[in-house]
């Protein structure tokens, strides 16, 4: 098990939480920035996970092999960087494309959803005791 | 001989990007997908064969050996799954031809859809071939990143909404992911999962939960296990038909095979293990109670896939060979039979031009056929006996009886309930479809969006390609022996997870 350093860790925690609260968010915008932010603390944590940073480029006959970094979680950070700036610009797009058709940014309630949801509660009022005709009158309404 | 392994995730691959070359030539587009797809069946068969017969087929990449290079591994539950998997992409390309050349003639083709297409299989395969976590990872991006193309192309405002939900929920478990792999390489100094499955065992217990119970988070987003489901339901049905088929068909599957390969290879069986069967009888029900509820004909199909994850998950909470030869024959069982299911209701949906069940009514009269295709895997899914539901369904059950603990007990018996809500709410869907008064199918509220058509007209591919898949799930049950029995030495490998290690790490697999 490697340590890691503390500076770090609370960097760390600081980009989860603040990603995270910004996912739980209504406006699309502050998601994608909070999936950006995610994803800056995932890459960041990857880097960490190698241990703490020995500095040395790891080239057998170049420096000791206990000076040298691990290159590892360095290509897999490399890796997930170009995959979440990828996603990051398809995010962009759609989200573009969802301001074009729907006129704002806010991300939406499946209507599907909320009608269930309606027929739930017009249920538990009594108002039919037949579930079926109730859906009939829905859709066709 | 071991190249053989890479060729279902290289030849997708390079085959995508010669189909995005030939954008303005349907034809060679079309023949191309189905040419490729044609050759993986043929590979995945010759993989299973050598898998079942000798010995897991292994590929280092680039050379270098396992625990430091990426190891792609062949044994008999991967090659199983691929070649299944594969069996069902083609028929559903092979449907989406007809669809196309139906809709809007020979001449056209979509330049995006045949190249991601191949992408998304390249992908899944990656995911049942890979050796090493973190290529688990790129392998589920490579699947979602093609999923998310597929599932927003032609986007109107109802796919848009759809559509970010299901890209932000993947997106937030792959960010998942790498934490995990982050901390699981921290802890260990590997990310190999034949090497891992060593040093997870000097782990202490505490950090060795935890990692487990992160990875069923994160593979639980990717497969809809409740209470991680909500996105399913909401985006699945937006998609065009074949296209929901081939989701509901593979992306939740590899979710849950990803989740038994690390569960079962890395990680003991600790305490908080029964966790996965409230879990599992969670699943079951509340996706069975809420296809009760719909009134959608793809919604009311993406439920009951959702509570058929249950099934699953309850084979792996059960963790013995019985339990997961159960697992291994549903998995095969479902991607066939959920995949037919929403391609049929593709089918019904071109006839009614609508996917509100209150609003349809008396198909068998105009199509007796698309009845059938319907009637078929609908009683199989809901595991009445002649057909591959009920083995599949009776092996998980035999297995939980055979644990005897009381949650195992109530698991099973949310299973029975289940499958009867299951055979509930299809033979509702089937009075409401087939049964009752004929009515004049309705105009098509969104010519662009290509999910309702009412038209009527379907031409023979669709109907050819949904009767393939069809009987897919026949011969499921017909071969039900050979396949439980190759089923069953799946799970035995999985359990000891010997030969896996040996070929990985030691060379012993074929060709390595």
């Amino acid at each position: 098990m490697s340590s890691v350093n503390l500076t770090m860790a609370i960097v760390l925690g600081g980009l989860y939480a603040t990603g995270f609260y910004l996912l739980l968010q209504r406006s699309l915008m502050r998601v994608l920035l909070g999936i950006v932010i995610l994803g800056h603390g995932a890459n960041l944590l990857l880097q960490q996970a190698g241990g703490a940073p020995a500095g040395r480029p790891p080239m057998l006959g170049e420096a000791p092999v206990r000076l040298m970094s691990d290159p590892l979680p360095q290509a897999m950070a490399l890796t997930a960087i170009v995959i979440t700036f990828a996603l990051t610009t398809f995010l962009l797009a759609l989200a573009y494309r969802a301001w074009q058709l729907l006129g704002h940014d806010e991300v939406q309630d499946d209507v599907e959803d909320r009608r269930i949801r309606r027929l739930e509660s017009e249920l538990a009022e009594g108002e039919s005791a037949e579930n079926e005709q109730e859906l009939d009158s829905e859709a066709t309404r | 001989m071991s190249v053989l392994v890479a060729i279902p995730v290289l030849l997708p691959l390079g085959a995508a990007g010669l189909s995005m070359a030939f954008g303005r030539f349907a034809d060679v587009q079309r023949w191309l997908g189905l040419l490729v797809l044609g050759v993986i069946v043929v590979d995945a068969t010759v993989l299973l064969y050598i898998a079942d017969a000798h010995a897991p087929l292994v590929l280092y990449l680039g050379g270098w050996a396992a625990p430091v290079g990426i190891a792609l591994v062949a044994d008999r539950l991967a090659a199983l799954l691929l070649l299944i998997s594969v069996v069902v992409m083609f028929a559903v390309l092979l449907y989406s031809i007809g669809q196309r050349i139906t809709d809007y003639g020979r001449g056209t083709s979509s330049t995006t859809f045949h190249p991601i297409y191949l992408v998304l299989c390249a992908g899944v395969s990656l995911a049942y071939l890979t050796g090493d976590l973190f290529n688990l990872f790129v392998a589920f991006e490579i699947m979602l990143s093609a999923s998310y193309v597929l599932i927003t192309r032609r986007t109107t405002a109802n796919r848009v909404r759809a559509g970010m939900t299901y890209t932000i929920v993947s997106l937030s478990s792959s960010v998942l992911f790498l934490t995990l792999i982050g901390l699981v390489y921290s802890a260990t100094g590997t990310v190999n999962l034949a090497d891992l499955a060593g040093e997870t065992e000097k782990l202490p217990q505490a950090p060795a939960t935890a990692l487990a119970l992160l990875m069923v988070i994160v593979f639980g987003v990717k497969s809809a296990m409740v209470p991680l489901h909500f996105w399913l339901p909401d985006s699945y049905p937006n998609a065009p038909a074949p296209i929901t088929a081939i989701f509901a068909a593979l992306l939740t599957k590899v979710g849950i095979y990803a989740m038994i390969r690390t569960q079962i290879l890395v990680f003991d069986r600790g305490p908080s293990w029964r966790l996965m069967l409230v879990l599992a009888l969670a699943t079951m029900l509340v996706g069975a109670l809420g296809a009760l509820a719909q009134n959608d004909l793809n919604r009311l199909l993406s439920f009951l896939l959702v509570s058929h994850i249950g099934f699953m998950l309850f084979g792996l909470g059960v963790y013995d060979v019985a339990g997961l030869t159960g697992v291994i024959l549903y998995i095969v069982h479902h991607i066939t039979v959920q995949a037919a299911l929403f391609l049929v209701s593709g089918l019904v949906t071109r006839y009614t031009g609508t996917v509100a069940l209150s609003r349809m009514g008396g198909l068998v009269r105009i199509s007796p056929l698309v009845a059938v295709l319907f009637a078929l895997p609908a009683l199989s899914l809901a595991g009445v006996p002649p057909f591959s539901g009920f083995v599949a369904k009776l092996a998980l059950l035999q297995s939980g009886i055979g644990v005897g603990t009381g949650w195992a007990y109530a698991a099973a018996a949310g299973a029975v309930l289940t499958s009867l809500l299951t055979l509930y709410a299809v033979a509702r869907v089937w009075t409401r479809v087939f049964w009752g008064r004929t009515r004049p199918p309705e105009g098509d509220p969104d010519p662009t969006d290509e999910l309702v058509v009412g038209t009527g007209d379907t031409s023979r591919a669709m109907v050819h390609a949904t009767g393939v898949l069809v009987c897919a799930t026949v011969l499921v049950a017909v071969l039900a022996g050979p396949l439980a029995a190759v089923s069953e030495r799946a799970a035995e490998d999985l359990i000891s997870g010997e030969a896996y290690r040996t070929a990985v790490l030691e060379g012993g697999g074929v060709g390595g």
